[in-house]
């Protein structure tokens, strides 16, 4: 995307927007880029001193430059998480867990860990009280390190819950009975889903976007770290080209199959549509309140053929499609923010936007009015083994009520979309209940466990 | 204007979910804007052919064509709807009623271009904007460049190797009809092991037609469906409902012998029709070629990966007849392709033959080794066979077709 002359730096618009950058001097961590700095400022005795742990964390907070600032921080508290409606970053680390003890009061501090942790990494700060060189020499890093040096990179960190964390084996799981959301449903078999155990499902998920994907995988891996003997990654997925845009300030990204992907994608200056659509409300019985104000993400391993689709026509594509290559226009004409004309017909009374089309059967019009706000990556997990890229799409919507929003759309897809007939097969599924945001002093999932 | 307008081209529209049939007239293809108009400099000045499409520009009142004289070859227009109709674009012979290649479906403000090879001669360009009456017309003049243009009896190869193709599909659908009955009969009868030695060898009279069997979307799915294809609440019919009978995996409650009948005798009604329709289908040359290319995609796709036939492990069966299908549709193009490309056709030649080489090594009597008996090493050989072959397949009907 460099030299796009979309992709420059939007206003930073928190989600929900409530919540100041603070910087306490209650906050532990250490600037990622504040040691580098102090260890050219300070010189050998700075750091020495550090190393050993001499200098207090607020003292290390004055010295160095201050975190939790500048526009490579998208703020981690406030009315709703990070990473739904902030503008679509480039880079994408998602990692499903299963949580491997029954234990409610651990599973409890374990999110208040996470939240810890997540709230240091987003602002840029190290994990842990000594972070990655300020523990004892004798001990293994509480950091893992990698991150050293790299600026915050817009990392969001954004939780849900699955169904598993709710029940297992049909018995209630963590003193939560009645408190999982009716829109928490299981997804049905849609047709021609050749989905993987192993990629699919998960009782939490951590997505973890980044325009810096060692940023990124940075936050996972420690996540990961802090809660072995608890959790236990489930499967987890890179993704490296962002295929929506969640922000007017964004150009519309290419999926692998080449075509602009989300450009009727809702923005997230869209705030009465989000209402509508994205934000879940308090729901119909009283247990379920705590998901006010969150929403549910739906996460999709998309397998592209991509081979195949190489050999088909162009005229072909686009007819698959709906759009054009180049532009992105709609076949029924104009450019590519022209809302498409699915009434036009072209010759012998055929629309000129297929029938079958991917916009089409994707389009707000054809599904009851519904939208939903998608963060897609690219993916390519290297190759097959029969010379085949493993590549893909890596879907991730958030929506509303997926019983509304995801289900029958996809259910439609599935059915009739040409392109998900030859050209796509999904290996992966999750969905998952995303509360509310976070305030100040509070943590992940807190009105789940109140 | 009676008897004035233009004259449509009429190729048959299979009603279908399937993307097979999709007509295509001429190699129209929407271009990103901003490469119209681009001109190869590095080219010598006198190779004019190559000097960028003729940009056509088609509003409600006017057909601008930037040049009215071209060098014969190929030739590229770019024709960009500047109205607000539809429009569409024709290049007419000499006599104002044959069509030479035409672009349809223009939406405003979209660009298409069309790509066609022309004998020197004397034509006619035509916009018809809202697709109505005669067109905005102009003459337009091809002269001889010189390059050797394509022998006049092409289009009678063409239309040979679509009747030979037809003629094929007919005899496949009929031997499909056939071996379904007795395999039926032997499924209904309960006698498994007849059925199970039946059961490849039929199918693969289905899978080389696979094309324009599965043109037919609501025969497609009856006949055809694997459980994972199904939707929730949709009943389970065709030869995979029997497949995962006749080789039951692990836990597998067997079907009762009414079920059984009533499978059988579904398989058989379905294929009949099938039988039925085929046989007014009418076919042309880019559905020879997109049905070759589609063919040997279905084996990537799901053949090699055995993904098909994920109880019987036959997958080599349908293996072996989708590249017969492909093969017998590209023989039959053959000779009209060897004017247009004949290093395509030689490559094509020897890709079919390697791959075949190399299906020939898992034969076992009259059909072929388990998918499950096969090495890695021996899946990757073959699947690199298959990309090997389905790259320049890709190229096939667009080489007849322009
Ligand atoms: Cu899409």
């Amino acid at each position: 995307m460099s030299g796009c002359p979309f992709n420059h730096e939007p206003a930073e618009a928190p989600d929900g927007g409530t919540q100041p950058a603070a910087v306490g001097p209650h906050r532990r961590g250490v600037s990622r880029r504040g040691l580098f700095s102090l260890a050219g400022v300070g010189g050998v005795g700075a750091v020495a001193g550090l190393a050993a742990g001499y200098l207090s964390h607020d003292a290390v907070a004055a010295v160095a430059a201050p975190a939790g600032s500048g526009s490579n921080v998208v703020p981690f508290y406030g009315e709703r998480q990070a990473g739904i409606i902030t503008p679509t970053q480039d880079r994408l680390h998602m990692a499903a867990f299963d949580v491997t003890i029954e234990d409610r009061a651990a599973v409890i501090q374990l999110l208040k860990d996470w939240t810890a942790a997540a709230e240091a990494m987003t602002t840029g700060r190290t994990t842990g009280a000594t972070g990655a060189v300020d523990g004892s020499y004798d001990a293994p890093p509480e950091d893992t390190g990698e991150a050293l040096d790299l600026a915050a990179g817009k990392l969001t960190l954004t939780f849900g819950f699955g169904p598993g964390l709710f029940e297992k084996d049909l018995k209630p799981r963590f003193g939560l009975e009645g408190r999982r959301p009716g829109a928490l449903i299981d997804l049905p078999h849609f047709p021609g889903d050749a989905l993987q155990p192993e990629r699919t499902g998960g009782d939490i998920v951590v997505q973890a976007c980044a325009d810096d994907p060692q940023v990124a995988v940075h936050a996972i891996r420690n996540l990961a770290r802090i809660g072995f003997g608890k959790v236990r990654v489930r499967w987890s997925q890179l993704g490296f080209g962002r295929t929506s845009s969640t922000s007017r300030a964004q150009a519309t990204a290419r999926n692998l199959f080449g075509f602009k992907d989300g450009t009727a994608n809702l923005k997230s200056e869209d705030a009465a549509p989000l209402d509508e659509h994205v934000w879940a409300t308090a729901g119909t019985h009283p247990g379920e309140a705590w998901m006010a104000g969150g929403s549910y993400l739906v996460s999709r391993r998309i397998r592209m053929h991509i081979e195949i689709w190489d050999r088909t026509s162009l005229r072909e594509q686009e007819g698959l499609i709906g759009r054009t290559k180049g532009v992105g226009a709609p076949l029924s004409g104009g450019e590519e923010f022209t809302a498409p004309d699915f009434a036009i017909k072209g010759r012998d009374g055929e629309p000129l936007i297929p029938i079958d089309s991917h916009v089409r059967l994707a389009h707000a019009d054809q599904n009851n009015g519904v939208k939903m706000l998608r963060r897609g990556y690219n993916y390519t997990d290297g190759s097959d083994g029969l010379g085949h890229l493993d590549a893909g799409l890596f879907f991730i919507a958030f929506v509303k009520d997926p019983r509304t929003h995801y289900v029958p759309m996809q259910m439609a897809m599935a059915k009739s979309d040409k392109l998900a007939l030859e050209y796509l097969k999904h290996t992966g599924s999750g969905l998952f209940a995303v509360p509310p945001g976070i305030k100040a002093g509070g943590f992940i999932g807190e009105g789940l466990f109140a | 204007m009676p008897g004035t307008t233009l004259p449509k081209i009429t190729l048959p529209k299979i009603a279908s979910r399937s993307r097979k049939s999709l007509a295509i007239v001429a190699a129209a293809a929407a271009v990103p804007m901003v490469l119209t108009g681009c001109t190869d400099n590095t080219k010598s000045p006198g190779a004019s052919a190559s000097a960028g499409p003729i940009q056509v520009t088609s509003t409600k009142t006017e057909c601008k064509v930037s040049t009215g004289s071209v060098p014969s070859g190929n030739l590229s227009f770019a024709v960009k709807n500047e109205g607000t109709e539809i429009t569409e674009f024709y290049l007419l012979a000499e006599d104002g009623l044959r069509i030479v290649g035409e672009v349809e479906n223009i939406g405003p403000g979209l660009t298409r271009n069309l790509v066609i090879t022309a004998p020197a001669g004397k034509y006619t360009t035509a916009c018809k904007p809202g697709m109505q009456g005669d067109g905005i017309r102009a003459a337009f003049e091809v002269t001889d460049s010189g390059n050797k243009t394509v022998d006049a009896d092409f289009q009678k190869l063409v239309d040979t190797g679509v009747q030979q193709y037809t003629a094929y599909v007919k005899d496949q659908t009929e031997q499909l009809v056939t071996g379904t009955k007795a395999f039926a009969d032997a499924y209904a009868a309960g006698d498994a092991s007849k059925a199970r030695e039946l059961y490849a060898a039929t199918r693969m009279h289905w899978e080389r037609i696979e094309p324009v069997a599965e043109s037919f979307g609501d025969l497609d799915p009856k006949l055809d469906a694997r459980e994972a294809d199904l939707e929730p609440g949709q009943e389970w019919t065709g030869w995979h409902r029997a497949e995962k009978d006749l080789f039951p995996p692990a836990g597998y409650t067997a079907l009762t012998a009414t079920e059984r009948a009533k499978i059988a005798t579904q398989l058989v009604a379905d294929t009949e029709e099938l039988g039925k329709r085929t046989r007014t289908v009418v076919l042309s040359a880019d559905k020879l070629g997109n049905g070759a290319k589609e063919l040997l995609d279905e084996v990537a796709r799901g053949k090699v990966t055995g993904e098909e036939e994920i109880w019987s492990h036959t997958d080599l069966w349908d293996f072996q007849a989708n590249v017969d299908g492909a093969r017998i549709a590209f023989e039959n193009l053959k000779p009209a392709l060897a004017q247009k490309d004949a290093a395509l056709a030689t490559s094509l030649d020897e890709k079919f033959a390697a791959l075949q080489a190399e299906l020939k090594k898992h034969a076992k009597g009259d059909g072929f080794a388990y998918y499950t008996e096969l090495s890695p090493a021996e899946v990757q050989q073959l699947a690199a066979l298959v990309d090997a072959l389905g790259e320049p397949l890709s190229k096939l009907t667009s080489a007849v077709v322009l």
